[in-house]
């Protein structure tokens, strides 16, 4: 690869068996009305190489057609799969899959059918008339990618409330506790807390038992009892409710203390954890008076849920919806077609639902987006039986959204001075201030007032508690557009200024 | 803290560096993972207060983890992999100067 800033990868590689790029019309659609500029994009350009990224790619690949893999880590598997060199799989659930699918881009990449970017992180993504502009970053140096057709398998990151203490050092999101350990074997502390909401606590919590910390808590806010009004959801997938039960049998193994309608609202310490607060919750989760105690430990992993990575989806155009665990959701059909043509979503960015629906959704947004180029190789009939898995576990998604909602209640564990917005440090009261005092009435004007959001994560981290804020302060519900609002990001990662103005609006002819 | 898993694989160990002193590092850790391994939990202070901040997301999400690494400002250490040799220093604020969002 050059080292040459914003230089463009062309597929070195022979064309797909199938019709010529641009000769025939793509039975899914006329994604471009012109043929390509004079760089030869790819057929099909992946970003994410998480399971629904892997998965898309590797259905791409069946069809016949050239792929681009982009993803920003260095090795695949993304956070789900997230691994070391030569780990064997034992910590990972659904690692005879994630195997199948690396050997497939393995043997593509030798047979020179895919490129795989590691490392590349993707800033921008544009539509031309032409094609679709990726643009990454790598080591410092750009990189633009064209395609014919594009899956955003960007995936999700935890979510977040804030609350007294959660910015000193030894208090990590549940995903970062996971990540030390999957992908570093480091565990983040000796005694840890482990709280929020949802499924996800308990593999984290018992592999750190595993691990050998001493987990002083599973704290769950919500009492998942929801479950008993998904009977048909509940059924179709026994085996991941059996997952969730082997976890709580290496709690009780452990001797790992499990409660709910609880949650940590502080951490104690000057420059590092020594313990937390843990409070029992009523069912709007205000703490229950006379309920709090202290908790001795050195580590907190938190999280409340799942935010999905949708901005470059949101940078060309498709349209998003709200979903009912409150995050935003790229929409798409059931060939996981955003509103954008030949913009497909598969994973987390479309509905947080876990690696085994993200697989389905990726099997199904690669073909698709593989046929539009190579119409003649498309069979409907193959997808059958992912299009079955994606609604079982829609269905199984939809169970858990509605077995661990967030309440509003958190925002009263809130201190005038505790810090909602990390980057650029603006406390509560710097929110409050900038509503009552200057008159800012919604989270835009809020932003550009007081700066939350405007930091290097832009938002990623605070944005949907300052958007409950907001909406809390001037006496309404959350909107789908306080939510929405929030993951505008024209410019996806922090790059070097120079990258900007450098980056070619119009591509250079192929040398 | 052992985890049969991960120590049944022999990985080559290195030394890198965090403000002058060594630091064990392990091939294929972060230079994050490699810090809170040995005892660190902060390497920046933010820009307003002053507050000691290490790893909070762990994946590359939240820019709490920014530290020096080789001269170059603002590297997410729980995003760069340790290579031997590798001068961490510690980071005064954000350091916005040379990147735009």
């Amino acid at each position: 690869m050059a080292t040459e800033p914003s230089d463009v990868l062309v597929p070195d590689v022979a064309p797909p068996v199938g019709p010529d790029i641009g000769s025939a019309a793509p039975t899914t659609g006329g994604w471009f009305d012109t043929e390509p500029t004079a760089v030869v994009p790819f057929d099909v350009a992946v970003i994410g190489c998480g399971p629904a990224g892997l998965a898309a790619a590797c259905a791409a690949l069946a069809a016949g057609v050239r792929v681009a893999l982009v993803d920003a880590g260095v090795r695949p598997g993304g956070q789900y799969w997230r691994h070391r060199p030569g780990d064997g799989g034992e910590q990972h659930h659904g690692w005879p899959t994630f195997v199948r699918l690396r050997r497939t881009v393995e043997a593509a990449v030798a047979a020179g059918t895919l490129v795989y970017l590691a490392g590349h992180e993707v800033w921008h993504v544009e539509r031309s008339e032409h094609e679709l502009t990726i643009h990454a970053v790598a080591d410092g140096a750009g990189h633009e990618i064209r395609a014919r057709s594009l899956v955003i398998a960007t995936g999700a990151y935890d979510r977040q409330l804030p609350f007294p203490g959660w910015t000193l050092p030894g208090v990590f999101t549940a995903g970062a506790a996971q990540a030390m350990l999957k992908g570093n074997g480091v565990v983040v502390g000796t005694r840890i807390a482990v709280a929020g909401t949802g499924p996800f606590l308990l593999p984290v919590a018992a592999a750190l038992a595993d691990a050998g910390a001493r987990v002083v808590g599973v704290f769950e806010a919500g009492r998942p009892t929801a479950f008993a009004r998904h009977p048909l959801a509940t059924l179709r997938n026994v085996a991941k409710l059996g997952e969730g039960a082997g976890y709580l049998r290496a709690l009780r193994r452990h001797g790992v203390p499990y409660a709910t309608r609880t949650t940590v609202v502080e951490a104690l310490g000057e420059t590092d954890v020594t313990g937390v607060r843990v409070a029992s919750l009523t069912g709007e989760w205000s703490v229950v008076a006379g309920s709090e105690r202290g908790i001795e430990c050195d580590a907190v992993a938190v999280g409340y849920g799942f935010t999905p990575q949708t901005e470059l989806a949101v940078q060309l155009g498709c349209a998003v919806d709200v979903d009912r665990d409150g995050s935003c959701v790229v929409r798409v059909d059931d060939a996981q077609a955003s509103s954008v043509p030949g913009v497909f979503v598969a994973g987390e960015a479309c509905g947080v639902g876990g690696s085994e629906l993200a697989v389905a959704e990726g099997e199904i947004a690669g073909s698709h987006a593989a046929w539009g180029i190579a119409p003649a190789v498309a069979d409907v009939s193959a997808l059958r039986r992912p299009q079955s898995r994606r609604a079982a576990g829609r269905a199984f998604a939809a169970a858990l959204h509605d077995a661990f909602p967030l309440k509003a209640g958190w925002q009263t564990w809130l201190r005038p001075d505790t810090v909602v917005c990390r980057c650029e440090e603006v406390t509560a009261r710097r929110i409050t201030e900038v509503m009552d005092e200057l008159g800012a009435a919604d989270a835009r004007t809020v932003k550009l007032l007081a700066r939350p959001g405007m930091g290097l994560c832009q938002g990623r981290v605070c944005g949907y508690a300052t958007a409950c804020l907001v909406a809390s302060r001037t006496g309404r519900e959350l909107s789908p557009g306080d939510i929405t609002g929030t993951v505008s990001r024209p410019i996806a990662q922090p790059i070097p200024l120079g990258l900007v103005a450098s980056a070619p609006l119009v591509p250079p002819e192929e040398s | 803290m052992t985890d049969p898993g991960v120590t049944a694989i022999t990985r080559e160990r290195f030394t890198i560096e965090l403000d002058g002193q060594p630091v064990e590092a392990e091939a294929g850790q972060t230079i994050a993972a490699t810090l809170i391994a040995s005892g660190h939990r902060s390497w920046r202070t933010t820009r307003g207060a002053g507050e000691p901040r290490g790893v909070f997301c762990g994946i590359g999400i939240c820019f709490d983890c920014l530290a020096t690494v080789n001269g170059r400002p603002n590297v997410r250490a729980c995003l760069a992999e340790a290579r031997p040799g590798d001068v961490v220093t510690t980071q005064d604020g954000t350091g916005h100067g040379d990147r735009a969002i």
